[in-house]
């Protein structure tokens, strides 16, 4: 694999394609606008800049001004998804994504209802139309585009089209399950590092430090193949829980490290220190009022790793490390399906569309979110 | 500059440690590893198991087995389990199809992005640049055996122009060597473009508004000259740390689903089987192979940040 | 009569935002001479800096628009080609920047810089000569040991010496226009002091115009000739120091006048400010700007009003106020003595 999934990494650099947003969490007092006047005109977006979080208001508001319907008073989320709702683009792949979902989630309807199979049941002598689903040396058929064997069998006689819908359900909640783990612990423990800083950072740090140096797929390979012939504890090797424990715990550091630089930042601001100089107690100062600036950050990851989770479970299950057999993920029906790359291409592509579709549906979608959060980064100048 | 070398070989070895230690350690407390039963094979009897795990140490404390197997590494006698073969000699011999791979693959990704990326942010907003966005989300949605499957689908299966797979040694036939690795170079390459490009059009379209930036044009420069002098300079720098470690992970072994779909006898495609097979030894040294490049390129790219850079001193 | 170097006419200058259009600069007028420093002062975001820009064409951009004319020499800026705008930049009209720590590249040397912008105008001169050249003007701006230090990068030179050096780079090709987009508001008070110095021997020394952009009264008073006032976008006032200083005619005027500690006057109890702040220029209030902030605000304010002379006496001082000139001195005097009506909290 090129760069291991994980493209965001380097230097806290960008998402998918582009920077982090790096927050306004400075009240933007209108006396701080000069400084973006004079620097590039085309910048100057008054007080529209000053997006995403913001602490209390420490620094006056400007009068209410008299004419005219205004953005002041409406909360940083709301303009932010007021600015979402004008972006068609990730609109539409938002609700590709939504479609995928449904789909997936229906998989037991068509299995039950349309194909009449299971998506684990072989039948290497069956037949379709009168084809047989195996040729005599063993190549599965094309897509049939009928009820039965839709888009052709895999390798062991089975309905593709089945095994693509419960394939994608594996993949989904694997992502999904990773996506919960990353945002829950990352968060935590971003928090906990950063605020705490001293012996608590002392620990953490070098834990992230040294998952994230490892390449994402290589380490999730090595843990997921020794997971996979024994399991844990009480969890079966071939459970669909492994990979995405995983996955989550791989990606811990990647939103973690960001989450931890930006408490540090946010500690050190003047509303922080009042509610310190209050006796506010340090969870309650963690939870109402860093966390919620940080929140911005931790929404724009949340599409981000769910789409770098789906991806390193099809890399894992690529290399035979993530989901066993008989189970289906969108990675071992590319697996399964490159094999047969010269006879029935469909086997490893239809799969491999079905997984670029997801992924980048989740991507455009977190992008048009992450300018909505922070609007500068669209901006655009001339040189 | 003495000083820099210091610590950074001390870092280095630090660095060694902890991956050693930390991959031989997963190994020790995953349950379920059990290397000599891997060795005697899934229907050997106890007395065979015991046997190879006696002959293999396995019943000695922790840092016994990790001292052996330290000792083993670094007077280049490490064996694999599975094949018994020399893992420093294999990882030898693999290295120049690793090189060929990827050397060529990051400088097809990185000139191509630094193109890319200017041009995109000198037309921001306009069709190129829309253009470029696409291929960057595209890019970062697309995994790279994926990537690789299309591509021989249609250009070595339909079209037949390139050979499906396989490596020949630059030395034995150069032609040869570099018609086989196209594709998998541009399997490589063709995803990394879009994301550099992005984020280096990022760095550019930040940098434009930088105060000097205005300077320059200010005092008259041609916007090329601006462009390349004042802006282009600036922005590179995060791109190269990107690369950097990009590069470094790819040579110590991170490029093993490439060489493992074109079958491209590099260490990658070592490592990925030794993964597979729960062979320690080949994953141990991928690892600190790795760590190796890592640290290297690290402070590599820190003196290249250096000459650009007149603020940056070299620390360690 | 000293040569016209600028002539400015009604000139607009909007920006298009995701939140609504801009408009940073509505209809400023002025001339400009040789030797004469004009000192354009206003808060912030009050337009002076993107008007000042905007005549080195340094607004422009795929989000602007311009209206009006702003004519160097008789030649039009607004419409000049970005190849002509080359030859103006650095050549006929240089600027200063406000921060001369984000203003330089960090990245070059500073006498390279200073060579840089002599040879992009002139490709004959050699790069020795270049920087000889570039030596000569650090001396002359004060910079000691200038040769050595012209070898130096800007992250090794203090802010005074950086604002120096910006000052050597902006005379590099002797303009006839030297904008100072406030120079001595990012530096120390002490430096801000040599600086403004610097400035001054200028103004005695070279016949260029100068347009001197600052918040500062205090600095406007010590160098300029004439003094436009810009709030909100507009040009509330202008007229000669003088005018400004002794007959202001704009509430605005008089409320930043006020707040500046005077060594001719009584000081008063509590130093006055303005109340509130200037208004977002995506939704400005009808009429008159000022109005939300004016305690002499009244029915006619809701009516932009023209900037005309209304001082009988003298013709060259316009204001923007609707109030009666005898009505206007009236209310400044009181003001002055009780300070502004609603004292800031």
């Amino acid at each position: 694999m090129a760069l291991g999934v994980p493209r965001f990494r380097r230097n806290g650099q960008g998402s998918s394609t582009g920077d982090l947003p790096t927050q306004t969490t400075q009240g933007s007092s209108t006396e701080d606008l000069p400084t973006q006047t004079t620097q590039d005109p085309s910048f100057a977006l008054p007080e529209a800049g000053g997006v995403a979080a913001r602490p209390e208001p420490l620094v006056g508001r400007p009068p209410a001004e008299p004419e005219g319907p205004s953005t002041v008073g409406v909360g940083p989320y709301r303009l932010a998804f007021r600015r979402l709702r004008r972006n068609k683009t990730a609109l539409f792949f938002g609700a590709v994504f939504i479609a995928i979902v449904i789909v997936c989630v229906l998989a037991p309807v068509y299995s039950h209802d349309v194909a009449h199979i299971g998506p684990n049941v072989t039948n290497p002598t069956g037949t379709v139309n009168g084809k047989s689903v195996l040729s005599t040396s063993g190549v599965p058929i094309g897509p049939t585009f009928t009820a039965h064997y839709f888009f052709g069998a895999d390798s062991d006689g089975r309905d593709l089209a089945v095994r693509l819908l419960y394939g994608g359900r594996t993949s989904l909640i694997i992502g999904g399950i990773a996506t919960i783990i990353i945002i829950v612990f990352g968060t935590l423990v971003g928090l906990l590092a950063g605020y705490f800083r001293g012996v608590v950072d002392a620990v953490l740090r070098p834990l992230m430090e040294l998952i994230w140096s490892f390449p994402p797929v290589i380490l999730g390979v090595a843990v997921g193949t020794a997971l996979a012939l024994g399991g844990i504890g009480p969890i079966k090797g071939n459970s669909i829980f492994i990979p995405a424990f995983i996955i989550g715990v791989i990606y811990i550091p990647y939103l973690g490290k960001p989450i931890r630089g930006e408490v540090l930042r946010l500690r050190e601001m003047d509303f922080v220190d009042a509610a310190r100089v209050q006796g506010m107690h340090p969870w309650r100062i963690m939870l109402s009022e860093i966390l919620p600036n940080a929140t911005s950050t931790i929404i724009v990851f949340i599409p981000m790793m769910l789409a770098t989770s789906i991806l390193l479970e099809a890399y894992l299950s690529f290399l035979g490390a993530g989901v066993q057999a008989p189970n289906a993920s969108w990675g071992t029906l590319i697996s399964d399906g490159i094999t047969y790359l010269d006879t029935t291409p469909s086997f490893a592509l239809i799969p491999g569309a079905m997984l670029v579709l997801t992924v980048l549906s989740i991507n455009i979608l977190g992008d048009g979110v992450r300018d909505a959060l922070d609007p500068r980064a669209q901006v655009k100048i001339q040189t | 500059m003495g000083r820099f070398i210091v610590r950074r070989t001390l870092s280095a070895a630090a660095l060694l440690f902890a991956t050693s230690v930390v991959v031989f350690g997963i190994f020790e407390v995953i349950p379920s590893y059990n290397p000599g039963r891997a060795i005697a094979g899934r229907n050997a009897t106890p007395q065979t198991v015991a046997i190879v795990n006696k002959k293999f140490g396995f019943n000695q404390p922790f840092y016994r087995q990790y001292l052996n197997t330290m000792k083993l590494i670094f007077t280049g006698q490490i064996v694999d389990y599975q094949d018994q073969l020399n893992v420093v000699s294999e990882f030898k011999s693999r290295f120049p199809a690793t090189l060929s791979l990827v050397i060529p693959a990051a400088l097809i990704w990185l000139i191509a992005a630094i193109i890319l990326g200017s041009v995109s942010a000198l037309r921001a907003g306009r069709f190129a640049d829309k253009a470029l966005m696409v291929m960057a989300i595209v890019g970062v949605s697309i995994p790279v055996f994926l990537l690789g499957a299309v591509l021989l689908y249609l250009l070595a299966y339909k079209l037949t122009i390139f050979p499906n797979t396989g490596y020949v040694s630059l030395t034995s036939n150069p032609a040869q060597w570099a018609y086989y690795l196209i594709l998998p170079w541009f399997s490589i390459a063709l995803l990394s473009i879009g994301f550099y490009s992005r984020v280096l059009r990022s760095n550019l379209l930040d940098m434009v508004n930088e105060d000097f930036v205005r300077t320059a044009k200010a005092k008259g420069l041609s916007q090329q000259r601006v462009f390349r002098r004042h802006v282009l300079r600036n922005s590179l720098m995060p791109i190269l740390t990107m690369f950097g470690l990009d590069f470094a992970t790819l040579l110590g072994g991170a490029a093993l689903v490439t060489e493992t779909l074109f079958n491209i006898p590099g260490v990658g495609q070592y490592e990925a089987t030794a993964i597979g097979n729960l062979d320690v030894p080949p994953i141990l040294v991928g690892a600190m192979f790795t760590a190796f490049f890592v640290v290297l390129f690290g402070a590599l790219i820190d003196v290249v940040y250096a000459l650009l850079d007149p603020r940056v001193r070299l620390t360690g | 009569m000293a040569e016209r170097l600028l002539e400015v006419e009604d000139l607009q200058v909007s920006f298009a935002t995701e939140d609504g259009v801009v408009r940073a600069v509505d209809g400023v007028t002025f001339t400009l001479d040789r030797g004469e420093v004009l000192a354009i002062v206003g808060e912030s975001g009050s337009g002076k800096s993107v008007t000042s820009m905007t005549l080195m064409g340094l607004t422009r951009g795929p989000n602007a628009r311009f209206a009006g004319s702003a004519k160097l020499k008789g030649k039009e800026l607004l419409t000049a080609s970005e190849e002509d705008l080359q030859h103006i930049r650095g050549a006929e009209i240089a600027m200063i920047f406000q921060d001369p720590i984000s203003s330089l590249s960090p990245v070059h040397r500073i006498g390279d810089q200073i060579v840089e912008q002599i040879r992009a105008h002139d490709k004959k001169v050699s790069k020795g000569e270049a920087f000889d050249h570039a030596v000569e003007l650090m001396e002359r701006v004060g910079i000691p040991h200038a040769r050595a230090r012209a070898r130096a990068f800007p992250h090794e030179f203090s802010g005074g010496m950086r604002q120096r050096a910006m000052i050597a780079m902006a005379l590099s090709l002797s303009p006839s226009v030297l904008i100072a987009d406030e120079p001595t508001t990012a530096l120390d008070v002490t430096i801000q002091a040599q600086i403004l110095a610097e400035v001054k021997t200028l103004k005695e020394h070279s016949d260029s115009g100068i347009i001197f952009v600052t918040h500062d009264l205090g600095v406007v008073a010590d160098i300029a000739d004439r003094v436009i006032v810009m709030y909100a976008g507009r040009v509330v006032e202008q007229g000669t120091l003088d005018e400004i200083f002794y007959d202001p005619q704009h509430p605005y005027t008089w409320g930043l006048l006020g707040s500046v500690t005077r060594m001719d006057r009584d000081p008063p109890k509590r130093l006055p400010s303005i109340p509130g702040l200037p208004p977002s220029l995506i939704r400005a209030p009808r009429g008159c700007h000022f109005r939300p902030r004016c305690p002499h605000e009244f029915e006619r304010c809701a009516e932009v009003p023209p900037l005309e002379a209304r001082v009988a006496e003298a013709p060259d001082h316009l204001d923007r106020c609707w109030l009666e000139v005898e009505d206007k001195r009236t209310r400044r005097e009181i003001e002055g003595r009780i300070g502004l009506v609603r004292d800031a909290a």
